[in-house]
């Protein structure tokens, strides 16, 4: 075969000449993601996930298969979509990679420092174990719809405080996530954004995350999403695990109820 | 030794649609890391495809593929049962080779 | 328990009748000290970025949904206090400049160099000049926002006050208040009005 480049599937974007006939626009970024979703790399990081969950590791040389992700120990299936959730043994609310975390320090024995160490990767040389862990953890919850409980006063306390930190306007621009987030039919450029406070848009949200991130060439969170956002919105850096990224996401999980889970998906 | 691949080959009729996700940053040597430093190119350049002791598919790439690459064929022939050989080689000398069985 | 939980989210009042759970007051408290301890300083953006002033408390407050007229004349007059105008009288820039700053995204990320570029990023929001097709729509259309107006002086004070700051005339407006917050120089500012109102102009053609 004669030398030539191959493009990862992707169509030639037409751009409508006129700046009025956006809908076509937004048509063809929609037939472009939807070229892209064969051979998403998102694979590749759930494979290393299951082997990462499966291999005896750490100072007590032990797998997380008797980790207990809230359905029961080594319960994987499904899982994802019940998080997050309250932790009796931990007395705390917690998201999938707080648990993760929780777990790898339990059953592993490592400390937390070393088990947070690394949140979001970026290359081959600086692999994130908790990003194939969650792509894991997360696939196999794909066609499960979102269920998650608000029961415990503290799963209640948790989404009150993220819906408080979904409105909350600072840093120099006056961003808060309702900035971007609060109307339908928005875009910033050409990225369009869910309303998420409606249901409908924060099952599309919600339930599309983790994600392989094309721009990035990787695997990201949803505590990456969060981190990302507020570094956007000009305020200082989200601590990872922190109780403000749990009830953020507490909200915005528990608002997706009902919606399928299909991550991980891959976006630009 | 490279990264594992993720390899899918189906029959349909008389040809078998080959899918293969490969692991690799594909680094075309344009891009500067945060000090100002080129980083180095770092790409596959060769592919190679065998069924039964068959190529079905040869291919030699620059830096303009993307990392992660994707890469969707089909070819005429192949069996339920038969072995796929998928083989590539990087600008480092690296090579990687991993076998799927057609569905 | 659960007729409690709608009570709070579509009234977003007081919990009456949950004597169980925390008041809408002390959840908003609760909720900025989350917030302290859950952010660390970084680059140029320190933990003093999560101090709200009146203005953002009051429209966090709000949850989403507008504020009562009352409240928003208030807030409206104490952003209008805050408007500086050139010393000189002079409101129009260069709008080849202006084009630049409407482009610039980056400034005052904590993962920006303090010594970089800042801009207003006005596409991230709105369309402008016709050939910029990669536009936002979080806010209106500014395309022949100057051949729609004219350039008279009290159109050239409102546009210039608006970019200083925009909550001058809408209160809790989504738009950063670029003069005020010390986002952009009043340079800046100027450049970013000549793009709207000057004839030759991307935006007026």
């Amino acid at each position: 075969m004669n030398r030539r480049t191959l493009l990862a599937a992707l169509v030639g974007i037409v751009i409508a000449p006129l700046a009025g006939a956006q809908a076509s626009t937004s048509d063809e970024i929609a037939k472009y993601r939807a070229a892209l979703q064969d051979g998403n790399p998102a694979e590749l990081w759930e494979a290393r996930g299951e082997d990462l969950w499966k291999q005896k590791r750490g100072p007590r040389a032990a797998s997380l298969e008797r980790c207990d992700l809230g359905s029961g120990p080594g319960v994987v299936k499904g899982a994802y979509a019940e998080l997050p959730r309250y932790f009796a043994d931990a007395d705390r609310v917690m998201d999938l990679e707080t648990r993760l975390v929780w777990c790898m320090v339990q059953l592993q024995g490592y400390t937390e420092a070393e088990a947070k160490k690394n949140p979001f990767g970026s290359g081959s040389d600086k692999r994130s174990d908790l990003e194939a862990l969650t792509a894991y953890i997360a696939v196999e919850s794909r066609g499960v719809k979102m269920n998650v409980p608000l029961a415990h006063s503290k799963e209640l306390e948790a989404y009150r405080i993220g819906e408080k930190l979904f409105y909350y306007r600072g840093g120099t621009h006056d961003f808060a996530c309702a900035t971007c987030h609060g109307e339908d039919g928005k875009r910033i450029r050409l990225q369009e954004l869910p309303n998420l406070m409606t249901a409908e848009g924060a099952q599309k949200a919600y339930t599309t995350w983790p994600a392989y991130r094309v721009s990035q060439g990787e695997l990201r969170t949803f505590e990456w999403r969060l981190h990302d956002c507020f570094r956007q919105q000009r305020f200082p850096e989200l601590v990872f695990g922190s109780d403000a990224a749990i009830a953020l996401t507490m909200y915005l999980a528990r608002n997706a109820n009902g919606g399928v889970f299909d991550a991980p998906a891959i976006k630009r | 030794m490279g990264e594992p691949m993720k390899i899918r080959a189906t029959l349909t009729g008389d040809a078998t649609e080959v899918k293969v996700l490969m692991n690799h940053e594909m680094e075309t040597g344009q891009r500067k890391d945060a000090q100002g430093q080129t980083i180095p190119a770092w790409f596959i350049q060769t592919i190679g495809v065998t069924w039964t002791g068959k190529t079905v598919l040869s291919a030699q790439w620059g830096p303009a593929v993307a990392k992660n690459p994707f890469l969707s064929f089909k070819f005429k022939g192949g069996a339920k049962g038969d072995t796929l050989a998928v083989r590539w080689v990087d600008s480092r000398g690296d090579q990687r080779t991993d076998e799927a069985i057609i569905a | 328990m659960r007729l409690c939980l709608r009570v709070l989210t579509l009234a977003a009042l007081i919990g009456a009748g949950c004597a169980t759970i925390s008041s809408d007051k002390e959840t908003g408290e609760k909720a900025a000290s989350v917030l302290k301890s859950s952010f660390k300083p970084a680059g140029q953006a320190g933990l003093d970025r999560l101090d709200q002033d009146d203005t953002q408390r009051a429209c966090s407050a709000a949850l989403g949904k507008a504020v009562p007229k009352e409240l928003a004349a208030q807030i409206e007059q104490a952003n209008v206090a805050t408007i500086r105008y050139p010393s000189d009288g002079q409101l129009l820039g260069d709008w080849r400049n202006g084009e630049k700053i409407a482009q610039e995204g980056r400034g005052k990320q904590f993962s920006d160099d303090p010594k970089g570029p800042v801009g207003a990023n006005c596409y991230a929001c709105h369309q402008l000049s016709k050939t910029e097709l990669s536009f936002g729509t979080i806010g209106p259309s500014l395309y022949q926002y100057g051949k729609l107006r004219g350039a008279s002086g009290e159109v050239q004070r409102y546009t210039y006050g608006k970019i200083y700051n925009s909550e001058a005339f809408a209160a809790c407006s989504n738009m950063p208040r670029f003069g005020y917050k010390g986002i952009l120089t009043e340079q800046q500012i100027k450049d970013v009005t000549a793009l709207l109102l000057d004839p030759a102009s991307p935006v007026n053609q």
